[in-house]
């Protein structure tokens, strides 16, 4: 006796034949999700109390990143400055600016401006600004074109697979020292060579290589081992 | 051997072979030459129970759901989450606040911590401490390095006291009848009654106090007696030094301090004297000079003789532990002193084995005349001090290895008469002012002077309690006042040495509370003046140069006052003659002791203290009765059995511990427990003794009856739990020790069982950890181990590890990442105890790495073995294939999320975990990162000792030395080059990088044979 009816049989292949491409497509949709900003917040401005613009004070009045985030080179948290450092300026410029009045306020009544954190790693993450700083890695390098972002937004994922791609391979993203805080910082080209202790590079790689030498880097299983970032 | 493989092959006649296993096993016995060494009573005895504990990972019902939800129900419903598990990576991580200053201070960088000196006092003696401060938030308390009385060790009264700053439970308001009152309100209501007391030049103010060692504080009450000169200033505590100055009394006719100088000790004779345990004057400085002297490599090794009336640490490390009842010490103290030569009147005639003994460590202090001391414990009584006077100044000790110092006590009165008297004053109605500062009289007085009786049903008009918690005594007093901790207040308090340190504090006042300096301010007419003008005002008077302010900032920095150091004195003995030894009759002693985690009860709300097994039984959580074991079997009592104990007329409950080395014929209690208001931790816990203590025998008495009620209670005790597994018994020892003797024949004893290096199949194993500029290891010397517990809470404060209550540690679910095991040697009445602290052995082999299905736990290729929680997915593989059962499981949510005080208390650079995750001890890797990158920044090398792990920074006796064991001139390589060095459980080849240095006693030749 036939149960089934004999399109059954196409549809069953049919099913089998989809459902390698549908479960395919679920799996490739959660990852993309899990990827895309509206997990990772990547290039999405956040909502601040005075909409600070890092390209005004970086490219137009030329402020350098250190002015600021004071203790990037001597601790693992670059720092926010307090109301105080804008007050530095904004007690003499702009001192009727409404847009500011947030910040006057929280330095007459001494209460804290409370910013929403841009670039935010989980918890159970340790990242450490000054040896980064230290071993050539650039701030746009990881926080990109800050001096182009009116309003700022995290750069990049700042997942787990986007910190080793770095750690993976440093040579590609070192620069000089002396070139860490300059945000138009292009890397050696054949048109632009750079040159560094007497030395012509035109391309990046052999300019990263001579580099991981000369600021002493640790290998690359050091500086992946679980225990850099997770404690 | 022949024989062997003839009857075996013959193998039918059972007998016949059952014989031969006897012979065989005999014959393995008297081979054997390593000594034996066991945990638990049940150990010794080879309980069924045991071999089941020593089997799993965990003990039995750990690893089981044995809650009202059952397994399977728990699974059906959890069913749906459970599929869902994965997906708990993909949440969406909430936006944060960053809050930055307003005003930055200069000195604060965010992200590096900055450490402030102060100090921690305990009864009335401080502890000089540095405390890390995060963005101004007290985080972990350290010993001051520089401070001779610390040298950077600490107590673990002193390391739990953080959690105490942020205990919920403090006491948060001012309170008046129980209503919430404001300091403006108490203000007004003390003007009047103070006004009236003018008239009458103060005759109805009486103060009670703590021991006070604070010159500014004594120096305000001196100014206050000064105000009204009837008032009186009485001090009480319960874990006081009355017997102490008694004793300097009758020996010199004035209250001295002792101060001894265990580096200049070749043979040390402790009366009942716990003196490497904390709340012991002066135990961090003792602990250390004690363990230098205690290396069989380097000088003369000092030899101890302890005798006590309770097991302790102490004794633990003596080379001669001698049980003894607590009121026999006087009689072995006055024959001893007969035996020096001196007639200290007849002494109670000690028994047999005593004679010899006595005779044995008479002339051993004969043989090393001015390099021994005599330390009596103190709760013995005035006679066994004024002998232990006399004894040291015969041997010519004085000076050398004793010192006496004035009292750092400010008022070295009689505690217990000073508190009759008030009591007595307050049933004749002359007080009318009653302002108790600190302390819990009603709580922890002696039961025959009926304090809270007093106190609840005299009409003291104005009743005020100061006090960190909202307790028994202020319960019975109109007002309380809210008392800021110290990490919280200005102060200062003297070191056992007289220096002075200014407590500073670390945080403004969590809640709207006022210090004792405060207070006292008030009462002398000075509402307004704040902690800080008190305590520098004071200091002005005492350095009136011009150069005040950089002498206060000096004092502020170092963490103590120049030429505060009390100086050597000259006290004459007095030869007059010491009361006739009194008959303390036959009957079962009872002996009173502070509780080694909760003190006298201050500390019954401190999860970390409450949880931490105490040194010798292992107890958590309780306080049960200890007994002897042979006097157990005689009342036919075993471990946790319910009995009455009554005294006088009194009677309490409480269960039974039997432990091994307890002297027979004699209890021991411990107070502190059995609180009513301590808190959400301490209320209810254990059980409560002091109504058993009389005032006039506030130490041990004798009189006691015993009796089984027949029920149980359940005690939760680590001892046991996380046994390592041995098969082959004592052919690789645990602990491995010898006599210095056997160690001088034998000096490389402990390398027995050790693999060679050429045993792995991987050859070229150890090269990949060469070419690393570090390969870090630990090695832990025995010898120097004194088992004081700090190092276990230094770690559960720097890891953030949390508390997880009685019944989860019952169940072995206890987290403290470093254990100290303790194992005994010998039978189980005069066992000889070893302590061994246990972290994580950092394997190079690592087995726990091997069996983790998601990479959870990998090497790093600096040779640790790291722990990646965010990875870890609660199998709990890695646990169960870890010979050292190092690891510990987050089996529910311990810990607190939710309680923001706590959020303030931990240590931002170490994750806190959540359930489900594995952890366990990482060489406190967060310490290695911040200096490896400091060190990379200013291009060197991480210095030697420079990096050091929580546990060895304020371990007392510097017993724990971690470092670079590539470089071959670092601390720790040179001591793992010792042939004392060795690896636990080194035959599995799992190549631990945390080693043993064997421990090594140094007995008496005369009393070994």
């Amino acid at each position: 006796m036939q149960i089934f009816h004999r399109s059954t049989n196409t549809i069953s292949r049919a099913t089998l034949f989809g459902a390698v491409f549908l479960i395919s497509f679920v799996l490739w949709a959660c990852i993309e999700i899990q990827r895309s900003p509206y997990v990772t917040y990547a290039k999405v401005v956040r909502p601040q109390p005075v909409p600070f613009s890092h390209q005004h004070h970086v490219a137009g009045l030329g402020i350098d990143c250190r002015y600021c985030h004071t203790s990037v080179e001597a601790s693992s948290f670059a720092g926010i400055p307090p109301t105080k450092t804008c007050m530095n300026c904004h007690s003499q410029i702009w001192t009727g600016a409404w847009l500011l009045e947030p910040v006057r306020e929280s330095f007459r009544s001494g209460k804290s401006l409370v910013w929403t954190r841009v670039n935010d790693l989980p918890d159970f993450v340790y990242f450490d600004h000054s040896i980064h700083i230290n071993k050539g890695v650039g701030c746009n390098t990881c926080h990109g074109p800050v001096d182009r972002m009116p309003l700022m937004y995290n750069y990049a994922s700042l997942q787990m697979e986007w910190c080793l791609d770095c750690h993976r391979d440093p040579a590609k993203n070192l620069r000089p020292r002396d070139q860490v805080f300059n945000m138009r910082y292009e890397p050696p080209s054949t048109l632009k060579p750079l040159t560094l202790d007497g030395k012509q590079y035109t391309d990046q790689l052999s300019l990263g290589v001579d580099l991981v030498k000369k600021y002493n880097l640790r290998t690359v299983a050091d500086i992946t081992s679980c225990s850099t970032c997770h404690r | 051997m022949k024989e062997n493989g003839k009857s075996s092959s013959q193998g039918a006649c059972s007998g016949k072979k059952n014989k031969l296993m006897f012979e065989t096993a005999r014959q393995r016995l008297a081979e054997t030459t390593g000594p034996e060494y066991w945990r638990s009573l049940e150990e010794l005895a080879g309980s069924a129970q045991f071999r089941e504990m020593i089997r799993g990972e965990f003990p039995q019902g750990a690893s089981e759901w044995l809650d009202s939800v059952s397994r399977r129900g728990f699974l059906r419903l959890m069913g749906a989450s459970l599929a869902m598990a994965g997906m708990t990576a993909c949440t969406k991580q909430p936006l944060e606040p960053i809050v930055p200053y307003v005003r930055q201070p200069e000195d604060v960088v965010p992200g590096r911590p900055l450490f402030y000196a102060t100090a921690f006092s305990l009864g009335g003696y401080a502890s000089p401490v540095l405390v890390e401060s995060h963005l101004y938030r007290p985080t972990k308390i350290e010993g001051n390095d520089k401070h001779p009385a610390s040298l950077g060790g600490t107590d673990v009264f002193a390391q739990a006291s953080i959690l105490g700053l942020y205990d919920p439970d403090r006491s948060q308001t001012h309170l008046y009848l129980n209503q919430v009152r404001t300091w403006g309100n108490f203000v007004e209501a003390i003007r009047g009654p103070l006004h009236s007391q003018k008239a009458v030049e103060g005759s109805g103010i009486r103060i009670l106090t703590r021991t006070v060692s604070s010159p500014s504080l004594a120096d305000q009450l001196a100014r206050m007696l000064e105000l009204y000169p009837q008032a009186k200033w009485h001090v009480y505590e319960p874990i006081n030094r009355d017997n102490v100055y008694a004793g300097a009394q009758l020996a010199f006719g004035q209250p001295v301090d002792t101060q001894y100088r265990l580096e200049n000790a070749d043979v040390i004779v402790s009366l009942d004297a716990d003196f490497l345990y904390g709340g012991f004057p002066g135990i961090t400085r003792y602990a250390r000079d004690f363990a230098k002297r205690r290396d069989p490599d380097g000088g003369e090794m000092s030899r101890l003789y302890a005798l006590e009336s309770t097991p302790s640490s102490t004794g633990a490390k003596a080379d001669h532990r001698v049980p003894m009842r607590a009121s026999e010490i006087e009689g072995f103290a006055r024959a001893l002193a007969a035996a020096l030569g001196f007639n200290p009147g007849a002494g109670t005639l000690p028994h047999e084995p005593e004679v010899r003994l006595v005779g044995a460590i008479a002339r051993d202090l004969e043989a090393h005349r001015s390099r021994t001391v005599v330390i009596p414990g103190d709760h013995q009584s005035p006679v066994v001090h004024a002998l232990a006077h006399a004894i040291n100044q015969a041997l010519g000790n004085v000076g050398n290895t004793v010192i006496y110092t004035d009292p750092v006590n400010a008022r070295p009165v009689n505690q217990t008469a000073s508190l009759r008297e008030l009591v007595a004053d307050m049933r004749a109605g002359k007080v009318d002012m009653l302002l108790i500062l600190g302390g819990n009289p009603a709580y922890d007085a002696p039961a025959d002077l009926g304090f809270a009786d007093a106190l609840k049903n005299t009409s003291v008009p104005f009743r005020l309690h100061l006090g960190l918690y909202q307790d028994e005594t202020a319960e019975l007093c109109q007002w309380h006042v809210s008392e800021t901790h110290f990490l919280e207040a200005w102060g200062d308090a003297r070191a056992y040495d007289g220096t002075v340190t200014i407590q500073q504090p670390l945080i403004a006042p969590l809640y709207d509370s006022k210090s004792a300096y405060e207070l006292m301010a008030l009462l002398a007419g000075q509402s307004e003046a704040s902690g800080y003008e008190i305590v520098r005002g004071y200091w002005q008077k005492q350095h009136s140069g011009a150069d005040f302010d950089q002498f206060w900032a000096k004092a502020l920095h170092d963490g103590w006052v120049e030429g505060t150091t009390f100086p050597a004195r000259q006290v004459a003995a007095r030869p007059a003659g010491l009361p006739a030894p009194e008959d303390s009759g036959q009957g079962i002693e009872i002996n009173f002791r502070r509780d080694p985690s909760v003190y006298d009860g201050c500390f019954a709300n401190n999860g970390w203290l409450q949880e931490l097994p105490r040194p010798l039984t292992k107890m958590t959580w309780d306080n049960p009765v200890l007994i002897a074991p042979k006097m157990a079997e005689r009342l036919g009592l075993a471990s946790e059995d319910m009995i009455a104990l009554e005294l006088n007329g009194n009677t309490r409950v409480a269960p039974v511990w039997i432990q091994a080395g307890h002297p027979d014929n004699a209890v021991t209690v411990f107070l502190g427990y059995g609180r009513r208001r301590a808190g959400r931790v301490g209320t209810a816990s254990g059980f409560d003794f002091y109504p058993l203590r009389a005032s006039g025998s506030p130490w041990f008495s004798t009189g006691l009856k015993i009796q089984k009620t027949g029920e149980r209670y359940l005690l939760a005790t680590t001892q046991g739990y996380q046994t390592m597994e041995t098969p082959n018994g004592d052919t690789r020892p645990l602990v491995r020790s010898r006599s210095l003797e056997e160690y001088h024949k034998e000096p490389d004893f402990a390398q027995e069982g050790k693999p060679p290096a050429s045993l792995t199949l991987y050859p070229g194993y150890q090269a990949q950890y060469e070419k690393e500029p570090y390969e870090w290891g630990m090695a832990i010397d025995l010898n120097a181990c004194v088992g004081c517990n700090n190092c276990i809470l230094a770690c559960q404060s720097e890891n953030n590890i949390p508390v997880v209550g009685k019944e989860q540690c019952n169940k072995g679910r206890h987290m403290h990442w470093l254990r100290v095991d303790v194992y005994y040697q010998g039978d189980r009445d005069h066992p000889q105890a070893y302590f061994q602290p246990v972290p994580c052995m950092q394997c190079e082999n690592a087995p726990c790495e091997l069996v983790c299905p998601v990479g959870a736990t990998v090497h790093s290729t600096e040779g640790l073995n790291d722990m990646v929680y965010n990875r870890c997915v609660g199998t709990r593989y890695c646990s169960n294939n870890c010979p050292y059962k190092v690891r510990r499981f987050n089996f529910l949510l311990f810990q607190d999320w939710e309680t923001p005080q706590y959020k303030m208390m931990r240590n931002p650079d170490v994750t806190v975990r959540s359930r489900g995750v594995m952890e366990k001890c990482t060489y406190c890797v967060q310490r290695i990162s911040h200096h490896r990158i400091d060190a990379e920044r200013e291009k060197r090398r991480i210095g030697d000792l420079e990096l050091q792990t929580a546990c060895q920074q304020s371990c007392p006796a510097g017993a724990i030395t971690f470092g670079n064991i590539n470089d071959p001139n670092s601390q720790v390589s040179r001591l793992k080059a010792k042939s004392r060095n060795y690896g636990l459980l080194e035959d599995l080849n799992t190549r631990p990088r945390t080693t043993y240095l064997a421990e090594i006693r140094n007995p008496n030749s005369e009393l070994e044979s």
